[in-house]
Order: C-alpha cells, then structure tokens, then sequence
C-alpha cells in the first residue's frame, strides 16, 4: 500500500484560487456596497466610512486570537467578560489616583493573566471541554468587575487617554493602523511559523499531535493567555470610545466574535480555515451593519438578517460536500 | 464546478432580496410615509452620492430629519415615547428616525449616533443608558452641527443642549395633595409612605406637597407622619401595617414611590379598608391595575410616556430653527402642551413637562399593558 502524501504546500491552481472562501466573503462586501450605496445616499463617503470602521473594528482585536482558537476546536467565550473586568480594573484604578499609563498596563496584565487562567484550567482539566471552561471564567469575571463597580460607571479619563478610540493619523484612524499591524502579526504567526503548523495539527487531530511530539498544552496555553491579552487591547479601544466603563460593557461580544470567525470560513470542528476569512468577515459584518444602521432598519430586523447570514456561512460548506463528495480523491 | 459558481450566485441573490426586503421594512418603521418618499428617491441621488454633503443640511426645501434613540427595543414604556416623539415631529412637518439598539448598552447608542450622524439628521434626541459614556460621541455630533437634547434619562450637561424631564416636582407634589384631598372629602389624617429617607426625587416631592397643605382650603387635613419603605417591598408593608396601627383615625396615604404604592395597595386589600383608607401617589399602571379596577386605589399619577416625547420632539424642532438654544428663561410652545420654559438643572438646563398624568378606572386597562 503506497503510503499517502499529504503535501506540505498546496500546489496552486487556478482552481483552487478561484474557489477559495475568501472570494465569496469578497464578493459578498462587494455586493454589501453595492446595495448601501444604493440605499443610502451617505454610504459611500470616505469620512463615513472611515468613522463606521472606527465603531466596529474594536472586537476585531478578539477575533485574531479566536481564530486560533476555533482551528484548534476549542472555544472561548469568556473573551466579553475579560474586555469588561479589565476595562473596569483600568477605570477603577484610574479613579483611585492610579496614573493613566500604570492603569492601562495593568488593563494589559489583568487580560493577559485572565486569558492564562483560562488556558490552565483547560489543560489541567482534560475531562471538561473549553465551551464549559470559559463559560464558568465568563461568569467569574463579570462577577468580579460587577463587584468592583457595583453597577456604577467609572471614568472621567484624561483628554489624551480619547484619542484611542476617536482619533485620526493623517487621514487614518488610529484603530485601524494598531489593528492592521496585530492582523499582520497574527497572520505570520498563524501561516508562516511552526507554532502555526501545530495548531492547525491539534485541530486535526489532538490526539495523534501529542504523539508526534506538539506539546499541545502548551501551545494552547499560549493561544488561550493570547486571547486573553487582545481581549485587554480590545478594552482599551472600546473604554477610550465610552469615555467611561461600566460592567456590563461589551456585553454580547463573545457572540458577535464567534460569528465574525465562523463566518470567516474556520470551521468550529477545527483545523480548516484562514486568518484572511476571518479578517475580511469583521469587515463584511462591519460595513454590513452600519449600511443597515444608514437607512434605520431596526434593531432585531438587523439580527435576524446577521443570524441568516452566519447560517449561510454554516451550511454553504456542508453542501459543497454533498453535491461533490469526490473532493477528496 | 458549476454546481459550486451555481451556490454562490444563489447566495448572492438571496442577499440581495433580504437587503432588498429590510430596506423596505426599515422604511416603514423609520417614519411612515414621508421617510418612504426620503429613501426611494435615494438611489437616483446616489449616482451623485460622492457629494453627499449636498441636500438635506442646508435647509432649502428639505425636510429636517429628527432622530430619537431610546434605551432599547421591546421596551413599551420606550415605544410610547417615539411615537409621541413622532407625532410632534409630523406636526412640525420634519422626518422622524426613530431608533434603539437590540442591547441596553452604552456601546450600541455610540454606534447609532455615528449612524446618524453619518445621515447628517438636524437633531438627536436620547434616552441615554449612561449618562457620562456617550459624551465623545455626542459631542462629535454637536461639533457636526447636530442638536442634541436627552429626554427621560439624561446624559451630563456637556453632552446636551437641554433635558426634557418627565414632569415638574412642584406639580407632581401639589397635584398628589389636591388628589387625596378630593378622595378624602377635604378633611382628616393623612401620612405619606416615601421610599428611603434620603432619596432626592421623593425629598423634593414632600416639600412641595407640605407647601401645598399650607394653602388655607387644606385647614381640616393634618400630615401625621412621612414613613419610610425604603423601596422594599417588605419594608413598606410593614411601615403600612404600622401606620394603619399607629393611626386608627388615617383617612389617605400618598405613597409617591411605586414599589411604596404597590405595597400600600396590597396591605389596604388584605385588610378590607377599601373605601375607609384612601391611597394614592405614583405607581406604575401595570402594578396597580387591580387595586385601581377594585377601588382600593381610586386613581395615581405618573408621567405620560407618550407627552415626554411628544415635547421633545417640539424642543428638538425649537432647537434646530433656532428658537430655542437652551438657555435659562427660553420658552417654547410645544403643540397641544402648550408653553414650556426652560430652567437650570445642575450645570445643565431642562425643561419640564409640567402634570403629572392621572390613571383611574376609565384608562387603567389601556394602559397596564403599556408599562
């Protein structure tokens, strides 16, 4: 029996270029701009549109790590909950007298220590699955953050502190230079690093990767303390934006990342999927709700339509195999 | 690989008959007929959409767009509020947007103020759900020209031109004592059932009210006692069951808190005083339907949901021709409520609506499943 090779690189094809997910997520922004032009007179106008990136692009932050935890099969969602307990530590401390700059490094370090803290208890409890895991750390820190505030808000920051989330470099805004550099970052990690290969590996296959010799637990420690780390970043964003921070800030994230990925082609049984996807479908959702925002569609109309297009993204690749089960030969 | 070309085209059209069919329905829920006739023509205005800061802004025959954001949908309280919101921007001849997000959160309104004023509307109006987190974003749209007032729940001073409060404190506390004078023939014991003993609202409510009861025509009635329920439902049973003991002769309780009421309602049932004590105050007309159907409750007040923004839309439309900024001693005539005066609240300056609204037997059904 001739053993079978499974190529390192995929060979390029026309094809296969072609047919790539990505294109479809390309395509559907096109189709997204083409009707919120048509729609609404104000949709295409760089200042607008430049704004509108400004207001979604903050989970974007979360999305980059969760992508590599969606391709290792696991989950995380208590990534809303570390966005709120160190958004509220950052405003807390603020407000005791804590300098803005120590306040925010701590806002990193809360986030970063949360996200290890998730990945410990996963790798020290094999029995429960992460889903389980971050549903127990997501009550826990939104539980710590609504004992730290008690349902106040807290903030009053200093004027630089709003450049954050309201500010432009030259033309562009400042969120989206910071984020355009995390996304590269997470691409090369996730493509062009051996630490990349292994999670795709662990996706596959955990089992036969820990055999091989991928030391799968710490690798998901690092992914998970990463999660935890651009949860943090995406505080910072969303606290400079409010102004203030209050517990139940970022409510519903968690969601609302999980679907940017899914639909960003990485599939939740794990192992398939690209960072691009990803990346193109924050855009996709972004721009898309902010079209529907423009001509007033209301607030449930809006999920439903969100809520369609995420089953789209779950079933278009389920009937690709149906109709062409040959795709393996 | 036709199959596959052949599922993304079939993904494309679905799309496009879903964005197709919810402009449609954004339309009808965004303001009726004269937002209809705004968007339809949008598409042939948006060949030259580049040029977007052309037509509504500067006034010409333009209708002015009114926006009002409320905390959240499928919130009743809320919708009767747009809609009087609505009503007095139709009046007023402008367009409504009426809005809110699916999450009572600050976050989601920042994201419809940006909206909004990407539409360059002539004037926000909000109920916030925090009063200091949308002051970067409702400053941005004050800076781009925008009105900007909060209604119900205020935002701070620097984010507004003005508050629409839901009603004056003077009237709610003069009005409470006319009422129970008139269920208690203008003469006997009365005692007041408040919610804790510093909370401000109720303070300046009892002030009022004891400044009513010194009107000569008030000679026969005497405040026995201001007790406190602490807005506990527990609390304020028992502080009704010891007021009950204390003053056998109590004629009237006014209990201006609606857990205070509601408590008040259920004691006064339990015991069978209905008719010998008189209750009333401000509840919520969903709470109180029963004992104001039984009687035990004759009728209460609270504000009219539907007047908060009926008013705000007639401030918003002051403050966008300019007849109104905002300052102290401003006055504006707002339709069928006729005129409102602006007054300092804080640093900030507000405008009351003025009377209370009155729920009795007559309108309680209507409105319990209201709020």
């Amino acid at each position: 029996m001739e053993p079978r090779v499974i190529p390192n690189k995929q060979e390029w094809s026309w094809r296969g270029f072609v047919l790539q997910w990505e294109w479809l997520l390309v395509v559907l922004i096109l189709i997204v701009f083409a009707l919120n032009a048509s729609l609404s007179e104000f949709f295409l106008d760089y200042g607008n549109l430049r704004d509108a990136t400004m207001g979604f692009l903050d989970k974007a932050f979360i999305v980059l790590p969760m992508v590599f935890i969606i391709l290792m099969g696991d989950i995380d969602i208590s990534v809303a909950s570390i966005v709120a307990l160190s958004s509220v530590t950052m405003a807390d401390l603020y407000s005791h007298g804590m300098p803005m700059e120590w306040a925010m490094m701590v806002c990193l370090a809360v986030g970063t220590a949360c996200g290890w803290i998730n990945g410990m208890l996963i790798v020290k409890f094999k029995e429960l699955s992460s889903v389980i895991v971050t549903l127990a750390t997501m009550i826990i820190y939104r539980g710590i953050a609504y004992i730290l505030l008690e349902d106040q808000a807290a903030g009053k920051f200093p004027k630089w502190f709003k450049f954050l989330g309201w500010d432009y470099v030259g033309n562009i805004p400042f969120i989206l230079l910071v984020f355009a550099v995390f996304a590269v970052a997470f691409g090369w990690l996730l493509h062009k690093t051996a630490f990349g290969r292994k999670v795709y590996a662990i996706g596959n296959n955990a089992t036969a990767s820990r055999y091989s010799g991928v030391e799968v637990d710490r690798i998901k420690v690092v992914v998970f303390t990463l999660a935890g780390f651009m949860s943090a970043v995406t505080a910072l964003f969303l606290t400079a934006r409010m102004g203030s921070s209050r517990p139940n800030i970022a409510t519903g994230y968690e969601l609302e990342v999980i679907a940017m990925v899914v639909l960003g082609g990485v599939s939740t049984a794990g192992g398939k999927g690209r960072m691009i996807g990803a990346i193109l479908a924050v855009f996709l959702i972004g721009y898309l709700r902010y079209g529907l925002g423009l001509i007033n569609v209301s607030a449930q109309s809006l999920l439903i339509i969100l809520g369609l297009l995420l089953i789209f993204a779950v079933a278009i690749p389920r009937l690709k195999l149906l109709r062409s089960p040959v795709r393996k030969a | 690989m036709k199959k596959k070309h052949g599922v993304i085209g079939l993904i494309a059209v679905m799309m496009l008959t879903l964005l197709a069919a919810c402009g449609k329905s954004g339309n009808s829920e965004g303001g009726a007929s004269p937002s209809q006739a705004a968007v339809s023509e949008s598409p042939s205005a948006s060949a030259s959409a580049s040029s977007s800061e052309s037509p509504s802004g500067n006034g010409g025959g333009a209708k002015k767009k009114f926006a009002i954001i409320f905390k959240n949908t499928g919130n009743p309280y809320g919708e009767k509020m747009m809609e009087g919101f609505k009503k007095a921007i139709e009046e007023v001849g402008g367009e409504a947007i009426l809005k809110a997000p699916d999450q009572p959160t600050a976050e989601a309104q920042i994201q419809m103020i940006e909206e909004l004023i990407s539409q360059k509307v002539d004037s926000i109006a909000i109920a916030a759900n925090d009063p200091d987190a949308l002051q970067p974003a409702l400053e941005k749209a004050m800076n781009a020209g925008i009105k900007v007032l909060s209604l119900d729940s205020a935002v701070n001073a620097a984010s507004r031109l003005v508050h629409v409060n839901q009603a004056d404190p003077e009237r709610i506390g003069r009005t409470l004592i006319q009422g129970v004078s008139e269920m208690i023939g203008g003469e006997g014991e009365i005692a007041i059932l408040s919610a804790t003993s510093q909370a401000t609202n109720q303070n300046t409510w009892i002030e009022w009210m004891k400044k009513e009861l010194e009107d000569p025509k008030y000679s026969k009635i005497k405040l026995v006692k201001v007790a406190y329920g602490d807005d506990l439902r527990d609390k304020s049973v028992s502080e009704t069951e010891a007021l009950l003991k204390s003053y056998p002769n109590l004629k009237g309780i006014i209990a201006p808190t609606t857990v205070g009421i509601a408590a008040a309602g259920k004691v006064l049932t339990d015991k069978g005083l209905k008719g010998k004590v008189q209750l009333t105050g401000l509840g919520l007309p969903s709470e109180m339907a029963e004992y104001i159907e039984s009687g035990v409750c004759q009728w209460m007040y609270l504000w009219n949901p539907i007047d908060v923004g009926y008013l705000s839309g007639y401030v918003a439309d002051g403050l966008v021709k300019g007849t109104l900024t905002g300052k102290v001693g401003e006055k504006i005539t707002a339709g069928t409520l006729g005129e409102k005066v602006v007054v300092q609240d804080g640093d900030g300056t507000q405008i009351m609506l003025g009377d209370p609204f009155k729920f009795d037997a007559s309108n309680i059904t209507e409105w319990k499943s209201v709020y």
